[in-house]
C-alpha cells in the first residue's frame, strides 16, 4: 500500500522489539467477539489510477456552475479566486502543519492569523477579530450564544432578512441551551418590526446586511434602539466582498459583525469548507468563541506571535467554556488572507464596484421581462425578484436551459408564503451575456 | 533585539514584517477591468469608514507567505507526534479530486438535476462510513468533531424528548480524562457534567459509572480508544449499563484511526460518534483546520439526525417513486432519514436519482448544524483515502498505527516513566515526566529540547489525568527508521537530564525561529491586531 512504509520484515522486528506474538497480540485488551476476525466487506485497495477514474467519473455526473449561466448567490458566491492562492495553501508548510500550539515552530501560522486578525477587523471596522469559525452560519449561532452570555438575557430577536438557513442553525444551537429565538416575518426590508421586537427580555438583535434579499440597510436606528433596550445588536453577512463598497456594519455601532468569508479566497465547494468570519468589541474579548493569536515577545525580545486567551477555550476551560469549537477554518482563512493581501484596498474596491455594476444590470435586464418585479430597492450584488408562477418551477426549467437563475426562497423557508420569490446574484464572473440570455430565457420560460 | 546579521535573516530564514509594514494601500496583485461608472442601487450607504488594507502585487504576495511558511514545522518535514491529533501522512491524490470543477466549482443551492454526482459520492462516503462502524446511518454535515459531538448530542436529546424524558434526564457522565470539547459540548446541549474517575490502570472505572448511573442520566460521553492510548477493556459493560439505566453512549471518534477495520463501534454499543475525517483519514489538518465531523448514529438515534437528509429515489420502474410532493410520508423510504443512509440498502441509485431533504417538516429530525451540507471538500478528499486503502488498507493502518506506538513505548519505557506501560497501548504511547521532574526537567522542558533537535513534540501535558503527561502519537506513515531516530533522540535527552544539564533544557529552543515566547505576557495584554502607529513594542490596545 503506497502510504504504508512499514515492510513486513520491519513489522515482524517490532513486534519482536515490544515482546509481542502477533498484531493481534497489541489488541487483547478488546472485549472477546468484537475484533473483527475477517475484513470489512468492501472494495480492496486500488492504485492511483484506478481511484481517479472513479472520483472522475462522479465528478463529471454533476454541472459545474462555470458551464452554466450562473446567478446563484444565497449564501455562497463565485468569485474569481487568483492562481497564487491555491498554490500557497498548499505549500506543505501550511497544509500540513497542526494548529499552532507550539509557537516557537509555528510563526508562520501565528503570524498569518494575526494579519487575518487585523485585516476582518479592517473590513469590518471593529476592533477585534477571531481566528474562524467554521462558517458564517455557525459564527451567527455563535453570536446570539455570546449576546445571551454577555447580557445574561435570553431572547434572541432574528430580522426576517436573515437568511433562514442561518436562523434555523442558531436555533438549534439555542434552542438546547435554553434560549428563546423570536424569528420575524421573511421581509426584504424589515426595520421596523426589528425595532418593535425590542424589550428589556432581548439579548440581541440579528440583521443581516445586505440582508438574504440582497437589501442593504443604514442599521443605525437599530443600533441605538438595541442600545436602547440593554441588548446587543448583532450583524451577520453572506457576501464579505460587499464591504468594499458598502459600510460595514462596524460603523454603525455593532457589538458583534460575524458572517461568512468564503468569498474572498474560496471556491464554491459545495457548501464547505468555509470560513466564519468573527468580530466585536474589546470589552467583550473575554466572552468571545474560538481561537485568537496575540502578539508578544520571546526569550530573546523578538517580537513573534502565539495562541492566547486560552482560557475561555474548552481544553482549558472544558464545561465552562464559551464554546466548544476546537478546530476551525484554519487554510480557508489563510487562503482569504492570501486573496485579501493580493486584493488590497484599491482591489477590493474595485471588485466590489464591478460586482455592483454586474448587479444592477441584472436588476434592469430582469425588469424589462414582463412580469417580473424587482423587489430590492437597495442592494450589492443580489436582488430578489418575483415572478409569475413558482419561482422553484420556473428555476427547474431555467436550468434545463443551461442558466442556474437563482434559488428560490421557498426552498430556503417553505412557510415564509414567498413561493413567487426568486433571489439572483451576480459577480465579476457574469458576463454581460450571461445577463442577456437569463432575460431571455425568463421571458420564454414565463411566456 | 539585537539581530546577529545586518538583514535580520538568518541564512534561509528571512525576517519577515507584517503586511501592514512594508504593503501600501495603493498597491494590488489582481488586474480587475475599471468600473464602468454608472448609476449605482446603494441608496446612499457607501462606505465612509477607512479600509486601509495594504495591497502587494503576486510576486511580493508569493514572497510574504512563502517566507512565513517556512518558520512553520509540517509533517511533509518530519515526524509529527503530537498525541490524540493523529499527524499523518496527507496523500496528494486527495488534494487533486478535491478540485476537480466538478466538485469545487459546484454551489450547495444548485437544482438536484445538477448536482447527482455530489450526492452520490456523499452517498458512498456514508456507506463506507456505516459499513466500517457497523452503525446504520450516518450524519454528513458537522464541520468538525466538536461540532459532531454536539450532533450526537442532540440527537440524544431529541430521543429523550421523544420519550418525554427530556426534562427529567440532564445528567450526562464524563470521564476526567476526555478531552476538553467533551464536558464542553454536553454543557452547550443544555446537559449537566458530572465527571467519572479513571480507574489505577488508565481506564474509566466501571464501578464509578455504575454507582452514577440512573434515572436522570442521559449519557455517557467516553473516548475509546482512550486519551490514555488504551482500549476501554469495560466498554461493553459500560454500554450495557448505561442502556440498562435508560441512558445513551457517545463514542468520541477522535482516536478511531486505531481501530478502524479492526473494530466496529456498532457491536460495542455505541449510539453514536463523530469520525474526524482529519484525522482517521487524514484530510490535512491546515494549521487548525478544516476538518470535518460526520457521525455515525445508532438505529435508536438514526431518525433525529439534522437536515439535510439525502433521499435516494429508485428507479421509475421499481413502481414506485419517491415524491415528497405527492404528499409521501418521509417514513415511506427503506432508508432512515438522515443524511444518512441506510447500510443495508447498498444498491446504486441506478435510474432514480438523489434529492436533498433540506427541512424538518413531517421528519423528527432535531434541526440543522449549519447552512449547507457540510464539508464537501474533506468527503472527496476523505473517500479518495479510503477507495486508495480500500478495506485491507485500512485495517493495515489501524495495525501500523497501533504497531508503531507500541515500538516507541516499548524503546523508551526503560528510559522515562510509562504509567500505563505493562501492557500494550494502542495509536499513542503516554509518558510522564516523573522520572525527570525531580532532576529539574519537566514535560515543557523536554518538548521544548526536541524543537531544537528538528522535531514538534509530543502532545503536553494532556490528557490531564497523568501529570506532566508526553503523549506520542507517530501514525503508520512513518518508517521504522524515523521512529528509531526519534527514539535515539528522546534516549539521548534523558541521558542529558541524568547528566544533570538541566540549563540546556531551560534554554531550549535555541536554534528554533524563536525562542520560548511570552505567553502570560500575550494574555495580560492582548494585543489582537496591528493598528496604523502602534510601534513595535507598542502600547496595550485591547483590554477586558
Amino acid at each position: 500500500m503506497r502510504y504504508l512504509p512499514l515492510t513486513d520484515a520491519d513489522r515482524q522486528q517490532m513486534l519482536g522489539v515490544i515482546g509481542a506474538k502477533s498484531i493481534d497480540d497489541l489488541y487483547r485488551d478488546v472485549p472477546k467477539g468484537a475484533l473483527l476476525k475477517d475484513l470489512i466487506d468492501l472494495p480492496r485497495v486500488q492504485s492511483e489510477i484506478d481511484v481517479h477514474r472513479h472520483m472522475q467519473r462522479l465528478a463529471e455526473k454533476n454541472t459545474p456552475a462555470g458551464r452554466t449561466a450562473f446567478f446563484l448567490g444565497a449564501g455562497a458566491y463565485r468569485h474569481h479566486v487568483p492562481a497564487s492562492v491555491d498554490h500557497l495553501i498548499q505549500r506543505s508548510e501550511f497544509l500540513t502543519a497542526y494548529t499552532p500550539y507550539q509557537p516557537e515552530i509555528a510563526q508562520g501560522t501565528l503570524q498569518a492569523l494575526y494579519e487575518f486578525q487585523s485585516q476582518v477587523a479592517m473590513l469590518l471596522d471593529m476592533e477585534v477579530a477571531n481566528a474562524s469559525m467554521y462558517d458564517g452560519s455557525t459564527a451567527c449561532a455563535e453570536a446570539a450564544m455570546m449576546a445571551a452570555r454577555v447580557t445574561k438575557r435570553k431572547k434572541i430577536v432574528f430580522s426576517g432578512g436573515v437568511h433562514p438557513h442561518y436562523i434555523d442553525t442558531a436555533r438549534t444551537a439555542c434552542e438546547a441551551l435554553g434560549l428563546e429565538i423570536v424569528a420575524l416575518p421573511a421581509a426584504v426590508d424589515d426595520e421596523a418590526a426589528v425595532t418593535k421586537a425590542l424589550g428589556a427580555d432581548v439579548a440581541a438583535v440579528i440583521v443581516q446586511s445586505p440582508n438574504v434579499f440582497g437589501t442593504i440597510s443604514d442599521l443605525t436606528g437599530i443600533g441605538e434602539a438595541a442600545r436602547g433596550a440593554g441588548a446587543l445588536m448583532v450583524a451577520t453577512f453572506t457576501e464579505c466582498v460587499s464591504f468594499g463598497l458598502i459600510e460595514p456594519a462596524g460603523a454603525y455601532g455593532a457589538d458583534i459583525v460575524c458572517g461568512e468569508g468564503q468569498s474572498i479566497g474560496n471556491a464554491l465547494n459545495f457548501g464547505g469548507p468555509y470560513v466564519g468570519l468573527f468580530a466585536t468589541k474589546e470589552k467583550y474579548i473575554r466572552q468571545m468563541p474560538g481561537r485568537v493569536a496575540g502578539e508578544t515577545v520571546d526569550a530573546d525580545g523578538q517580537r513573534g506571535f502565539v495562541l492566547t486567551l486560552s482560557t475561555r477555550e474548552q481544553h482549558i476551560r472544558r464545561e465552562k467554556a464559551t464554546s466548544n469549537i476546537c478546530t476551525n477554518s484554519g487554510l480557508c482563512q489563510l487562503a482569504w488572507t492570501i486573496h485579501m493581501t493580493l486584493l488590497g484596498e484599491q482591489g477590493l474596491k474595485r471588485l466590489a464596484q464591478l460586482n455592483h455594476e454586474k448587479a444592477v444590470a441584472l436588476a434592469e435586464a430582469l425588469a424589462k421581462v414582463k412580469g417580473v418585479e424587482v423587489l430590492t430597492k437597495r442592494f450589492f450584488n443580489e436582488i430578489a425578484i418575483r415572478v409569475p408562477g413558482n419561482a422553484r418551477e420556473i428555476n427547474a426549467t431555467l436550468a434545463t436551459q443551461g442558466v442556474i437563475g437563482g434559488v428560490a426562497m421557498s426552498r430556503l423557508a417553505p412557510k415564509a408564503g414567498m413561493d413567487d420569490v426568486l433571489i439572483a446574484c451576480a459577480t465579476e464572473m457574469n458576463a454581460d451575456a450571461d445577463i442577456a440570455v437569463y432575460a431571455d430565457a425568463l421571458k420564454k420560460v414565463i411566456a | 533585539m539585537k539581530s546577529e546579521t545586518t538583514s535580520g535573516n538568518r541564512g534561509l530564514l528571512q525576517a519577515e514584517p507584517l503586511i501592514f509594514e512594508s504593503g501600501h494601500a495603493t498597491g494590488t496583485g489582481v488586474d480587475l477591468p475599471a468600473p464602468k461608472g454608472g448609476k449605482g442601487k446603494l441608496g446612499g450607504l457607501e462606505r465612509k469608514a477607512a479600509l486601509d488594507l495594504p495591497g502587494f502585487s503576486e510576486p511580493e504576495t508569493m514572497r510574504h507567505f512563502v517566507r512565513l511558511s517556512q518558520k512553520n514545522y509540517a509533517i511533509d518535514l518530519g515526524l509529527f507526534p503530537l498525541g490524540s491529533c493523529t499527524m499523518k501522512h496527507n496523500p496528494r491524490l486527495n488534494e487533486r479530486v478535491a478540485r476537480f470543477e466538478g466538485f469545487a466549482d459546484l454551489h450547495p443551492l444548485q437544482p438536484a438535476s445538477t448536482i447527482q454526482g455530489a450526492l452520490e459520492l456523499m452517498d458512498e462516503l456514508a456507506h463506507w462510513l456505516c459499513t466500517l462502524t457497523g452503525m446504520p446511518a450516518v450524519a454528513l454535515s458537522p464541520k468538525a468533531g466538536a461540532h459532531g459531538e454536539m450532533c450526537g448530542m442532540l440527537a440524544i436529546k431529541a430521543a429523550l424528548e421523544a420519550r418525554g424524558e427530556g426534562d427529567k434526564r440532564k445528567r450526562v457522565l464524563v470521564p476526567s480524562s476526555a478531552h476538553g470539547t467533551n464536558p464542553a459540548t454536553a454543557v452547550a446541549a443544555g446537559f449537566i457534567v458530572d465527571e467519572i474517575k479513571g480507574d489505577n490502570d488508565g481506564r474509566v472505572d466501571l464501578a464509578d459509572v455504575t454507582a452514577k448511573l440512573g434515572p436522570d442520566v442521559a449519557a455517557i460521553m467516553m473516548t475509546n480508544p482512550n486519551t490514555c492510548g488504551l482500549f476501554e477493556r469495560d466498554i461493553k459493560a459500560i454500554a450495557d449499563a448505561v442502556h440498562e439505566a435508560g441512558g445513551y453512549f457517545y463514542c468520541d471518534g477522535a482516536n478511531y484511526n486505531a481501530i478502524v477495520g479492526k473494530v466496529r463501534p456498532g457491536d460495542l454499543g455505541v449510539d453514536a460518534m463523530h469520525i474526524n475525517l482529519h484525522k482517521t483519514f487524514s484530510t490535512p489538518h491546515g494549521g487548525g483546520g478544516p476538518g470535518a465531523g460526520p457521525t455515525v448514529l445508532s438505529a435508536a438515534l438514526a431518525p433525529f439526525a439534522p437536515v439535510p437528509h439525502i433521499v435516494k429515489r429508485p428507479p421509475p420502474h421499481a413502481g414506485e417513486v419517491l415524491s415528497e410532493a405527492k404528499g409521501r410520508g418521509t417514513s415511506a423510504p427503506a432508508t432512515p432519514p438522515s443524511v444518512a443512509r441506510d447500510a443495508r440498502d447498498t444498491s446504486p441509485a441506478g435510474g432514480g436519482g438523489y434529492e436533498l431533504r433540506e427541512h424538518t417538516d413531517g421528519t423528527q429530525a432535531f434541526g440543522r448544524m449549519c447552512a449547507f451540507h457540510g464539508q464537501m471538500g474533506m468527503f472527496t478528499r476523505a473517500l479518495t483515502y479510503m477507495m486508495s486503502h480500500g478495506s485491507d488498507g485500512l485495517r493495515q493502518v489501524a495495525e501500523d498505527a497501533v504497531l508503531n506506538a507500541n515500538y516507541l513505548l516499548a524503546r523508551l519505557k526503560p528510559h522515562f516513566s510509562a504509567p500505563f506501560g505493562d501492557g500494550p497501548c494502542m495509536h499513542e504511547a503516554l509518558l510522564d515526566d516523573s522520572s525527570i521532574k525531580p532532576k529539574g526537567v519537566e514535560t515543557i522542558d523536554m518538548a521544548k529540547a526536541l524543537l531544537d533537535e528538528g522535531y514538534h513534540p509530543f502532545t503536553t501535558y494532556f490528557p490531564l489525568v497523568v501529570h506532566g503527561a508526553m503523549l506520542i502519537e507517530p501514525t503508520e506513515t512513518e518508517p521504522k527508521r524515523e521512529l528509531d531516530r526519534f527514539a535515539d533522540v528522546m534516549i539521548s535527552l534523558a541521558s542529558r537530564v541524568n547528566a544533570g544539564d538541566v540549563e540546556f533544557f531551560k534554554q531550549a529552543p535555541k536554534l528554533a525561529p524563536m525562542r520560548r515566547l511570552d505567553e502570560t505576557r500575550a494574555a495580560r495584554q492582548p494585543r489582537l491586531r496591528w493598528r496604523r502607529g502602534q510601534n513595535d513594542t507598542g502600547e496595550k490596545v485591547a483590554a477586558e
